[in-house]
């Protein structure tokens, strides 16, 4: 199981500022290791964000995001105190789920 | 007495597929599209190819798209790439790195209530074309900038 997502969401202006850090290795599938065997790719593939039952951003990624993936987007509609959830799902199955609380500005 | 735990057992599991079809029932189409993943999309080699997997028939270069990136990254292996659309009814934004393995690195939805912009950290093998590509109100336009890679990131 992966570490816990680190998420920052606060509200500035009328938006809800979202900054995410994930814990993935995101291999690539083409990197070899010492022995010249090539290291199986390992990369989240699928990632939704939602607040209040709604999907507030969805990815789709392959493997050229850089490891430990960082996502910064901004939605409106967030007050604080409100949760922020998000997930991911990678090619070998493995998924995550944090949740976060929306701070004032 | 085993006649009632048998009736519980069957109110029970009776219960669960009704939870079962209430979820699936729940489901939006869209919902459940977000957990696919565009093989198709992700092993294309060029920027053409790349907008038809992802369901366009071409692509406009607009400049009401900005990528924000520095023009040299030092480390190809964490490139900070941001992107800002002014175009309205933005649905989604891609981004496409020409000379890597596969040209697209990510594509992000961008629901109503979202902002057009989006900021992530992506891995260039070397120095390459970044693509921003933008749906709008159901048609493609895109903007391009050179990253120039100091040292290449995909390992080797």
């Amino acid at each position: 199981m992966a570490d816990a997502m680190r998420i920052r969401a606060n509200i500035v202006g009328d938006k809800v500022e979202v900054r995410v850090l994930m814990s993935h290795e995101m291999e690539t599938g083409q990197r070899k290791d010492a022995r010249g065997d090539i290291v199986p790719a390992h990369f989240i593939q699928n990632v939704t964000v939602t607040h209040a039952g709604k999907t507030v951003l969805s990815a789709q990624w392959g493997p050229a995001i850089s490891k430990n993936p960082f996502v910064h987007f901004r939605f409106k509609g967030g007050k604080p105190g409100e949760k922020v959830t998000i997930s991911w799902v990678d090619n070998q199955g493995d998924k995550r789920t944090d949740e976060a609380t929306i701070s004032g500005g | 007495m085993d006649i009632k735990r048998r009736e519980v057992l069957k109110a029970g599991s009776g219960a669960g597929v009704l939870a079962l079809a209430a979820a699936a029932g729940l489901m939006k189409p869209g919902e459940a599209l977000a957990q696919e993943w565009n093989k198709a999309a992700f092993s294309t080699k060029s920027f053409a190819d790349t907008v038809k997997a992802l369901g366009g028939g071409g692509s406009t270069e607009s400049r009401d798209i900005q990528i924000t990136a520095p023009d040299i990254a030092e480390n190809g292996a964490v490139v900070p790439i941001s992107i800002e659309s002014r175009l309205a009814k933005t649905q989604a934004i891609a981004i496409m790195i020409e000379k890597n393995p596969n040209t697209l690195s990510a594509n992000f939805e961008i629901p109503a209530g979202t902002d057009p912009f989006v900021t992530t950290r992506v891995k260039m093998g070397e120095t390459s074309n970044v693509y921003a590509l933008v749906k709008a109100d159901g048609k493609y336009y895109h903007a391009v900038k050179e990253i120039k890679v100091t040292i290449g990131g995909c390992g080797g």
